[in-house]
C-alpha cells in the first residue's frame, strides 16, 4: 500500500451534483488530481490509505454496470470501506420515499454518498437531507457530471487542452444526463460545442445552452476535433422518436464516410454501453487510431478518484449555498 | 336582525362605484346601499374608513372531501376561504368519490351548511368518474346545485364527447368549464417547454398544448352555441384565443390563478415542488399577457386554484411530485398586486375576484345591489405584510409564495350579513 500524492487541492464544494455550478479551476484541479492516479491505477499494487476508515454507499436506484464498478473501485483504491446498494434490495420499492431512505442511510454516518436515480433532481433532494458529502452518478436526464470529467480527462490527455477544441456530441441528447454534463463541462473549459441530432432528439431552445445545432451529420461533424456519440436508448428506436434503426444509421450513426467531414485526427468518443450498428459502426468504435472508448472507461476510475478526494477533505474550504 | 356596516370606502366593480358609504344588511340581504341611511336598530360594524367590496367568489379550489380529507376538509377550507375573503367557493369534483352523482352534490350543499363559513358551491363532473366517456345526468345535478361541469383537472379530451357534453348542457343552459390541456402533448411533462425544462432535465409541456384545446373547443362552442369556460389559463395564445372568440360574439369566458400573474417558470429554480403546478408556470413574456388579459379584461375571472397537496406528496423529485398550490388565504393580497404595481385598476382586479365570477356561474352576488346576499370583504388596502404558510388555516402549507411581501390584508368576511371571520389586530 502507497501513501499516493498527498497535497491537497482546494475543492469549495460539499456535494457534486453536477457541473454547473463549478469554475474552470475547480474543473481543472480535478483533472489535475486526476491525472496522478492514471499511473497508480496501472500498478500492480493499486491501492493507498487516504480514505482509510472512510465509508462510502453506492446507492443505485436505476440498473448501472460500469459506473458503479468504476466507483467502488475508485473507493476502494483510495482505502475506502465501499458498500453497493440497488433499488432491488433497499426497501425503496416497498414504498420508502427517498427521502426516508436518505435519512435511514444518513443515521449510519457514511462519508460519501454516490447516488443514481432515474429522476432528475433526485440527488440534489437527497443531499439536502443528508450529512454527508454526495457525489450524483446520474440523476435522469440532468447531469452526470463524473461522465463529463472523464470525457474531459480523456481528451486533455489525447489533444493537450480543452480550450479550443471543437466537440460535436451526436444522438439522443434530449434525453442525455451526458450530453448536459457535457456541454456545461466544455463551454465552461473554452471548448466549442456542437449538437447533432434529428429534431426529434434535441430538447426544447437548446441553442440557448450554447451550443451550435445541425441536423446534418456531415454538416456537423466538419472541421470537428472530437466526436461524442451517445447512446440511444432501444425503446426510442422503433417509430417514436426516429422511424427505425435502419434510418437513424443511415443518417446519425457514425461510420467512416460520416466521420470524413471531421478532421483527420478527430477522437470518437461513446460512454457506453454501445448499441453498435446502431449510432456508431462496429469498425469505426474498435478503430485502434481514433476510438478511445476504452480510455474513457479508464479515465472513469482516476475521475472518480479524484472526485472522493476532494469530497473527503477535511477540513474544506466549503462555498456557502447557493 | 340587520347590521348597517358603517364608515367604508365602498367598492362596486359592477355599478363602478368607489366612495365613501354605508351598507345594511337584513335577513342575510342587501338592503341599501348609500349615506346617512337609517340605522334604527341595526347592529352597527363600523369599517373605519377601510374597503368594503364584494366578497370574493372564488370559482376553481380542490376542497378534498370526500376523499383526502388528510388534506382538506370542507370546515378547513371554509375557515381558510373565510380568512381569505372568500364568500363563497366553488369546489372541483376531482375527489374520492367523484361528484358525478346526485346524493354527493347534496353531500357538500350538507357539509357546507353544518360548517356555516364561506359558502362551499359545487361543480359536478361533466362525464361520470372524470373518464371522459359518458355524460353525467347533467339535468338532475344542476336541479341538485351543481353550478357547472367540469372534469376537473382532466381535460375533456375526446372531441365527440367534449361536442356532446357543450351540445348536451344547452338544454339546461349549463357552463362547460375545460382544463384546456392537449393531454398527449402534455404527457409525461412537469413543467414548462423551454431553457429551463431543458437544463433540469425535467419533461417539458409545450405551450401550445393550451391554445390547441382552446382552439378546438371553440369551434365546438360554434356549433353547439353552448356556454364554455376555460380554467386558469396561463399562456399569451390561449390570451389572444379567447380575445378573439369574445370578438366574434362567442360565449366564452376563462379565468387564471395568482401563480400565472404572480410567478413565472423561474419559480421552479433549483427543483421547488412548490412551484409545480398545471398547467405549469410559463414564460415572463406568458405572465406578462396574463397581465394583459385581466387588464383588457378578457381574462374575466381571477380563481385561487386552490389545490391542497400534503409533504409527503411534495417531498419527492420534482417529475414525481404532485401538481398544485394552495391559495384560498393568498387570493386577495396577490391579486391586490396588480393594482399595487400599477398594471390592473383596483375595480377592474375586485370584478374579476367576485362581480365576474359570480355573473358567470349566475350567483346572486358579487354586487353591492340591494337583493343580493350580503357577502362582503372588508379589507386593509395598503397594510404590508409577509405571507406565511405557518399561519394557513388550511391543512396544507404547499405555497411558493411563503415569505413574500405583499400589501392589502382582510380585516373582516361577511356571509350572509354576518361577520365569519375578523382579523386578530384589526387596525
Amino acid at each position: 500500500m502507497t501513501t499516493g500524492p498527498s497535497a491537497p487541492f482546494s475543492f469549495p464544494h460539499r456535494h457534486l451534483l453536477g457541473i454547473e455550478g463549478l469554475s474552470p479551476d475547480d474543473i481543472s484541479q480535478l483533472l489535475d488530481r486526476a491525472e496522478t492516479y492514471i499511473d497508480q491505477n496501472r500498478q500492480a499494487d493499486k491501492k493507498q490509505s487516504l480514505l482509510r476508515g472512510r465509508t462510502i454507499i453506492n446507492l443505485f436506484f436505476e440498473n448501472s454496470t460500469r459506473t458503479r464498478a468504476s466507483f467502488e473501485l475508485a473507493g476502494k483504491r483510495l482505502g475506502g470501506d465501499v458498500i453497493n446498494m440497488s433499488a432491488e434490495w433497499s426497501s425503496i420499492k416497498k414504498g420508502e420515499t427517498l427521502i426516508d431512505t436518505a435519512v435511514t442511510l444518513n443515521a449510519m454516518h457514511p462519508d460519501v454518498l454516490i447516488v443514481r436515480h432515474p429522476e432528475s433532481g433526485a440527488v440534489q433532494l437527497l443531499s439536502e437531507k443528508v450529512d454527508c458529502a454526495v457525489v450524483n452518478a446520474g440523476d435522469g436526464m440532468h447531469e452526470h457530471p463524473t461522465q463529463a470529467l472523464l470525457d474531459a480527462l480523456t481528451i486533455r490527455l489525447r489533444k493537450g487542452r480543452l480550450q479550443g477544441l471543437l466537440v460535436a456530441i451526436c444522438g439522443d441528447v434530449a434525453h442525455s444526463r451526458v450530453a448536459r454534463s457535457n456541454i456545461q463541462l466544455l463551454n465552461t473549459m473554452g471548448a466549442r460545442v456542437r449538437v447533432v441530432a434529428p429534431r426529434t432528439l434535441l430538447p426544447a431552445e437548446v441553442d440557448r445552452l450554447g451550443v451550435e445545432v445541425f441536423t446534418d451529420m456531415r454538416k456537423g461533424l466538419e472541421g470537428v476535433d472530437i466526436v461524442m456519440m451517445l447512446r440511444l436508448q432501444l425503446e426510442r428506436m422503433q417509430g417514436s422518436y426516429v422511424p427505425s434503426l435502419r434510418e437513424y444509421f443511415h443518417f446519425f450513426g457514425l461510420d467512416y464516410t460520416k466521420l470524413e467531414a471531421a478532421k483527420p485526427d478527430a477522437l470518437i468518443m461513446h460512454p457506453g454501453p454501445m448499441n453498435r450498428g446502431v449510432e456508431i459502426d462496429t469498425e469505426v468504435a474498435d478503430d485502434i487510431d481514433r476510438s478511445v472508448i476504452r480510455q474513457q472507461v479508464e479515465m472513469g476510475v482516476a475521475v472518480r478518484m479524484a472526485v472522493l478526494e476532494a469530497l473527503s477533505q477535511e477540513p474544506r474550504n466549503i462555498a456557502p449555498a447557493k | 336582525m340587520s347590521t348597517l356596516f358603517t364608515n367604508a370606502r365602498l367598492l362596486d366593480p359592477a355599478s363602478n362605484l368607489d366612495r365613501k358609504g354605508e351598507i345594511l344588511a337584513d335577513e342575510g340581504k342587501i338592503v341599501a346601499v348609500g349615506t346617512n341611511l337609517k340605522r334604527d336598530g341595526a347592529e352597527i360594524v363600523d369599517c373605519s374608513g377601510h374597503c368594503l367590496a364584494p366578497g370574493l367568489v372564488d370559482m376553481r379550489a380542490q376542497l378534498r372531501e370526500p376523499g383526502d380529507e388528510h388534506q382538506e376538509t370542507m370546515a378547513t377550507a371554509g375557515l381558510a376561504a373565510a380568512a381569505g375573503g372568500i364568500t363563497t367557493v366553488v369546489a372541483l369534483p376531482n375527489t374520492d368519490p367523484v361528484i358525478d352523482e346526485l346524493a354527493l352534490v347534496e353531500f357538500i350543499a350538507r357539509r357546507s351548511r353544518d360548517v356555516g363559513l364561506t359558502r362551499i358551491r359545487t361543480y359536478a363532473a361533466a362525464t361520470k368518474g372524470l373518464r371522459g366517456k359518458e355524460l353525467t345526468e347533467m339535468g338532475l345535478l344542476a336541479g341538485a346545485g351543481a353550478l357547472a361541469f367540469t372534469d376537473g383537472v382532466t381535460a375533456i379530451a375526446d372531441a365527440v364527447v367534449m361536442r356532446r357534453a357543450l351540445s348536451y348542457a344547452t338544454n339546461f343552459d349549463m357552463l362547460i368549464i375545460q382544463h384546456p390541456e392537449e393531454p398527449r402533448l402534455a404527457e409525461g411533462g412537469a413543467m414548462n417547454s423551454g431553457e429551463i425544462a431543458t437544463r433540469l432535465g425535467i419533461p417539458g409541456i409545450t405551450r401550445v398544448a393550451e391554445v390547441m384545446m382552446i382552439e378546438r373547443d371553440l369551434r365546438l362552442v360554434e356549433i353547439t352555441g353552448a356556454r364554455y369556460h376555460a380554467a386558469h389559463i396561463s399562456t399569451g395564445e390561449a390570451v389572444d384565443a379567447i380575445r378573439a372568440a369574445k370578438k366574434r360574439g362567442l360565449n366564452v369566458t376563462c379565468d387564471t390563478a395568482p401563480p400565472y400573474f404572480a410567478l413565472n417558470e423561474t419559480a421552479v429554480g433549483d427543483y421547488r415542488t412548490f412551484a409545480k403546478v398545471s398547467p405549469p408556470l410559463r414564460s415572463e413574456d406568458d405572465r406578462r399577457a396574463i397581465v394583459a388579459g385581466l387588464r383588457d379584461g378578457t381574462i374575466d375571472a381571477i380563481a385561487s386554484d386552490h389545490a391542497p397537496q400534503d409533504q409527503e406528496s411534495k417531498r419527492l423529485p420534482f417529475g414525481s411530485a404532485a401538481s398544485g398550490i394552495v391559495g384560498l388565504e393568498t387570493l386577495l393580497p396577490l391579486a391586490l398586486e396588480l393594482y399595487h404595481n400599477g398594471s390592473v385598476p383596483l375595480l377592474r382586479v375586485l370584478g374579476a375576484l367576485a362581480q365576474r365570477p359570480a355573473e358567470i356561474l349566475r350567483l346572486p352576488a358579487g354586487k353591492l345591489e340591494p337583493g343580493l346576499q350580503a357577502d362582503f370583504v372588508i379589507f386593509d388596502l395598503d397594510r404590508p405584510w409577509r405571507i406565511s404558510v405557518d399561519a394557513f388555516h388550511s391543512k396544507c402549507r404547499n405555497s411558493p409564495f411563503d415569505g413574500r411581501p405583499v400589501q392589502g390584508c382582510v380585516l373582516r368576511t361577511v356571509v350572509a350579513g354576518r361577520v365569519i371571520h375578523s382579523a386578530e389586530n384589526p387596525t
